[in-house]
This record gives structure tokens, sequence and C-alpha cells, in this order.
């Protein structure tokens, strides 16, 4: 598949911008996950600003494709990406987890324009995007249902309920995109309750699998492109991708999975990623 | 002669028209359609009826997710297993943000009787109630339910409506006019105020009659809606009392004992007798003879009552 050379370069500029403004609004939040928000944010560029049907300035629209984020906590790189495309102005990022934001320290589906489910609790979001594509199907709509998971996702119990359950129904209309950064709170996620085999999981349970760098814009958006014509199963994208990709010190250490950057290591983080955009 | 009927058969009769009238509702099961008597809905609308198997938690929150795109869910199992099992669903994904699923449940309280303690709910409504944003209804009778069900399916936002399993007596006539957070007045009497829910309704009046026939004439409200809770109909009838009693087929702990004794201790102090399960895990057994033995039947109630009449 051919995509454009300038849209790819501006998918990755997207995506350095949103790993930008979550350090930001980790540092200045003085709390929240960075690690998970870096590791997303090539995979949220694409799906914003390329793959998903929607309408920023009418987020209710019935037909626009759903994304959920079932890894809530990685919730900067969400708020980033849907100020970025649109759905509310960029100074409100710097009110992230703060008295009287709209920007909750994990999402609020009723309080934040764009995002499509509450999240936090790991492991309920791809049942409740199972329930979103159910819906499409009942009322006969085209749009595509996406959820994010984590490894935090993949080891509790409800996601496989779903699984089960999204396979047996054959919900074309539903891609999960795993974004395995192999890291956890307490650490590699291999030695905490390892989930491998995971190819072999997904197959059994009767979804379309493929694999992907979650770094490679070429790789995402092919693979989103794939899953969208996905039409007798559900379509699992797994993106194997770096805990805290893009900022060196952050990069595979679990250590920061919800800790806040001070301001001297944030200053280092984004000197780091826009030395990226030279 | 008393008609006796199960609530969990008027609410599959009930369905069948709803699902004529409003074409968004969709039913939801965890493998219990034939108990929840939900499969001739299911037979009669196959498109709007999904069956999630045995995955109550992943079927709670399909019922999120369908609520998102504008279809009414109901979510239906036994009470045990969506109160617990499903619980951080219905609290987080579901109350939190307000979505519109109905979560209907049967066999709430001992009353299930042979199936013991795993699947006696009484706990369940102390949980729901504590949610912020769910309303919890628990309907007295057969005729109850299609009234109250209704104005449930209208409302906009998350509600628990609780059933039990086995036939109870038939005490409102068909069509009655009920209202969901106005209490029912069955009786008015003096000195005494019995307030009830559920299947336990039909207990109180007959332990009502027991009290009047040696001179006790006690009020009794039926509390079909536990949250909100109708203050005012129950200050007005706990004015004339001495004695206010709660009686539910619950643990005494946070259910509608817990309720009215909240709302009154604040704003009309009484002396209160709650009857119930007294913060025990009951057994096995036929369901009559569980309610005499743990004090839940007429005559229980009705000498509970005497022995703690003011005065005495």
């Amino acid at each position: 598949m051919d995509f454009p050379e300038n849209l790819i370069q501006d998918l990755r500029i997207t995506a350095n911008k949103i790993r930008q403004e979550s350090i930001r609004m980790v540092c200045t939040a003085g709390s929240g996950h960075p690690g998970g928000s870096l590791s997303e944010a090539d995979i949220l560029a694409a799906l914003y600003f390329y793959a998903l049907r929607i309408d920023p300035k009418d987020p209710q629209w019935s037909d626009r494709d759903r994304l959920l984020i079932s890894k809530g906590h990685a919730c900067p790189g969400w708020y980033a990406a849907l100020a970025l495309r649109g759905y509310f102005p960029m100074e409100e990022l710097s009110t992230f987890r703060q008295i009287n934001s709209r920007l909750q320290g994990h999402p609020d589906m009723k309080k934040t324009p764009g995002v499509e489910m509450t999240a936090g609790p790991l492991g309920n979001g791809l049942a409740g995007g199972a329930g979103i594509a159910l819906g499409a199907r009942i009322q006969k709509k085209d749009f595509h249902t996406f959820v994010l998971i984590g490894e935090g996702d993949f080891q509790e119990g409800c996601t496989w309920e779903s699984i089960m359950f999204s396979g047996f129904q054959k919900l074309s209309n539903l891609t999960c995109i795993f974004d395995y950064n192999d890291s956890q709170v307490d650490g590699p996620a291999h030695e905490i309750l390892d989930v491998n085999p995971i190819k072999e999981k997904w197959l059994a349970f009767n979804w379309d699998f493929r694999e992907i760098d979650g770094h490679d814009m070429v790789q995402i958006l092919e693979a989103l492109v794939w899953a969208k014509e996905s039409n007798e199963k559900p379509s699992v994208i797994f993106a194997r991708t770096t805990k805290g990709k893009g900022v060196s010190f952050m990069e595979n250490q679990a250590a920061w999975h919800g800790k806040a950057p001070n301001n001297e290591q944030a200053e280092r983080a984004l000197k780091e990623l826009q030395a990226e955009l030279m | 002669m008393t008609e006796y009927r199960m609530l969990r058969e008027a609410f599959g009769e009930a369905l069948l028209e709803l699902g004529d009238e409003f074409q968004n509702l969709v039913v939801l099961d965890a493998d219990i359609s034939s108990s929840l008597k939900t499969d001739a809905f299911a037979k009669k609308f196959p498109d709007r009826h999904i069956n999630f198997g045995v995955a109550e938690q992943n079927m709670l929150m399909g019922a999120a997710g369908l609520a998102t795109t504008g279809l009414i869910p109901l979510a239906c199992t036994y009470a045990t297993f969506a109160s617990m099992r499903a619980c951080e669903q219905i609290r987080s994904m579901i109350c939190y943000p307000k979505l519109n699923v109905k979560v209907i449940v049967t066999h709430g309280g001992i009353e299930v009787g042979w199936d013991g303690p795993t699947h006696q709910a009484t706990e369940d409504i102390a949980m729901m109630r504590s949610i912020p944003n769910m309303t919890v209804v628990v309907p007295a009778d057969a005729h109850s339910v299609p009234i109250l069900l209704r104005q449930a399916i209208e409302m906009d936002g998350p509600v628990y409506f609780r059933m039990g399993r086995n036939p109870v007596p038939v005490i409102y006539p068909a069509l009655v006019k009920l209202t969901l957070g106005r209490a029912s007045i069955l009786r008015k009497g003096e000195g005494i105020l019995l307030v009830v829910a559920g299947s336990m309704v039909a207990t109180a009046l007959q332990a009502a009659d027991r009290l009047d026939s040696i001179g006790i004439h006690a009020s009794v409200l039926d509390m079909h809606t536990i949250k909100p809770l109708d203050g005012g109909t129950l200050t007005n009838l706990a004015e004339n009392a001495d004695l206010v009693v709660t009686l539910e087929d619950h643990n005494i702990i946070g259910g509608l004992g817990g309720a009215v004794a909240e709302y009154l201790s604040e704003h009309l102090p009484r002396k209160m007798k709650r009857i119930g399960v007294q913060d025990i895990f009951t057994e096995s057994g036929v369901p009559d003879q569980l309610f005499a033995k743990y004090h839940l039947d007429a005559d229980a109630v009705s000498e509970t009552i005497i022995n703690i009449l003011p005065g005495k």
C-alpha cells in the first residue's frame, strides 16, 4: 500500500506533538502516566488524523467511528490527540487532573468531548467496544469501533469474556489495538504475568490477527486499513511498542508508568522530542 | 382466594408489549433467559436479544456500549451475579457516566431458598443504593412489575430492578397506579408504621391483619422505590407513629431498613425496628421454612412487633 510521504511525515510530527503535550500535562499536574502515553502516540496520530471517520465539531455524530482507550491511565496521550484534532482548545490541556477541569485523571465520557467511554479500571474497554459494535450491527450502521488496550487489560478476566464473545459474534466492525509495551507498574509484564503467546490466543478465539511495529507509521496505517476491511471476524492489531518511547530516560522504564517528571526532567524530555523534529 | 404469581413471569410478559412500543429496547441475558422469562422476548424479537453466556461483567459492559449508541439495554441476571460479579462495571462504567442501562434481576433475598446463600442476594440493595445516579426499584407483586418497569424504561439513567424467584400473593389490582419514587400507602393505621418492599409486602399485610385482630392497627407503606426514597410520604406517616418497623428480604444493614433509618434519624427520629436477615448467611431450604426459621414470616413479624410495642 502506498501512502504519500508528506502524510507519513505529518503523522510523525503529530505523534511527536502528542508526546510533548503528554509530558507537559503530566509535569504540570505533578501526577499522571507518561509511559503509556508515549507508547501509544503514533497509533493515536494515525487514528485521529487518518483512519477515523469523525467530525470534531460534532463529537456525538451517530455515524462516527469510535475509538475507546481501555488503558484509561494513558489519557494524557488521548487528551493531547483530541485537542490537536480540535475537540477542545489546546490551552485546556494544562488543566489536566486539576479541580474543575474537563480532563479527569482517568477519562470521563460525560466531561471530555471525544472520549467515547469512561475508562480507568482495566479490562472493561474491549467489552464496551463490543457492545458499541453490536449496537451498530443492530441499528445497521456502518461505523467502525476501535479499542486500544494494554497488557494490564489483557490480564483482566473481562477482556477474555469479550474476546470470546466478539469472536463468536463475528463482530467484524470491531478492532482491538494491543499497545504491547511489555511494561506495567511493578516491572516488565513478562516477569509479572506473561501474556505470551499472543497470536495463538487471538486466533484460537476466532479473531483476525496482524502484528506490527507500533512506532512504524506505514505499518500502522496499513494495519488500520486492513482492520476496517476485515469483514468476517473482529480484528486485532498487535502493536509492539516501547513504553516511554521518544524520551531516552523513560524508555522501557517501568518506574515511568505513573510518575510525573519534575521541571528539569520534563525540559530534558521535551528537548529530546523537539530534536527529533529538527 | 389469594392469587399467587411470579414477578419474573409478569416481567417476561410485559417485555413483549414494551418491545413493540420501544423499538430501541434490547434484552441481554447471561445464560438464564429461561429463568428470567426473557425467552419469549427472544423469540419475538430475535434481533434485539443477545445472550452473552455466563459472563456477567462482559454483559454489563456490553450494555454500557449499547447504551452509548442510543439503545436501551435491559441486562438480566440473578441479583447476586449482577450486583457482585459485575459491581465495578455497574458502578464505574454505567452509573458514573449515567448510562441508560437497566439492570434487571431476580432471585433477590433468601426467598431463593433451595439454592442456598451463594444464590441468595442479601446485600445487593445496600450495594446498589450506595452508588450515585442509581435508581433502585423493588416491586411488590406481579401487577406492580409492568407499571414500574415501564417507568424505569422511560426514565433516562441506570436502574436496578429487583425481583424474587417465587410466586407471591398479588396485592394490587391490574393496571394499578404506581409512580416511581412515590411510596404506595396500602393501609393507614395508628401508632405503628410498617415500611416494606418487594415480596415482603404481602407478608407485611398478613402481619398487619394479625395485629388488627388484637386491636393494633398498623399503617403499611410499600416503598417500592428504595432510591430515591420517598421521604415525604415516609415522614407524613411516621408523624403519627411511635414505632417504625421496616421489613425486607435483605440484610438489615444498608437496605430498606438502612435507608429509612438514615432518613428518619435526620428528619423525624422515631423508635425503629429493622426486620430482615440479621447480618448472617442463612442456608438452603423450602422458602417458607426459611422465613419461619429466620423470623421473617407473618407470625414472626407480628410477634416481633408485639414484643417491642412502646409501653410494653
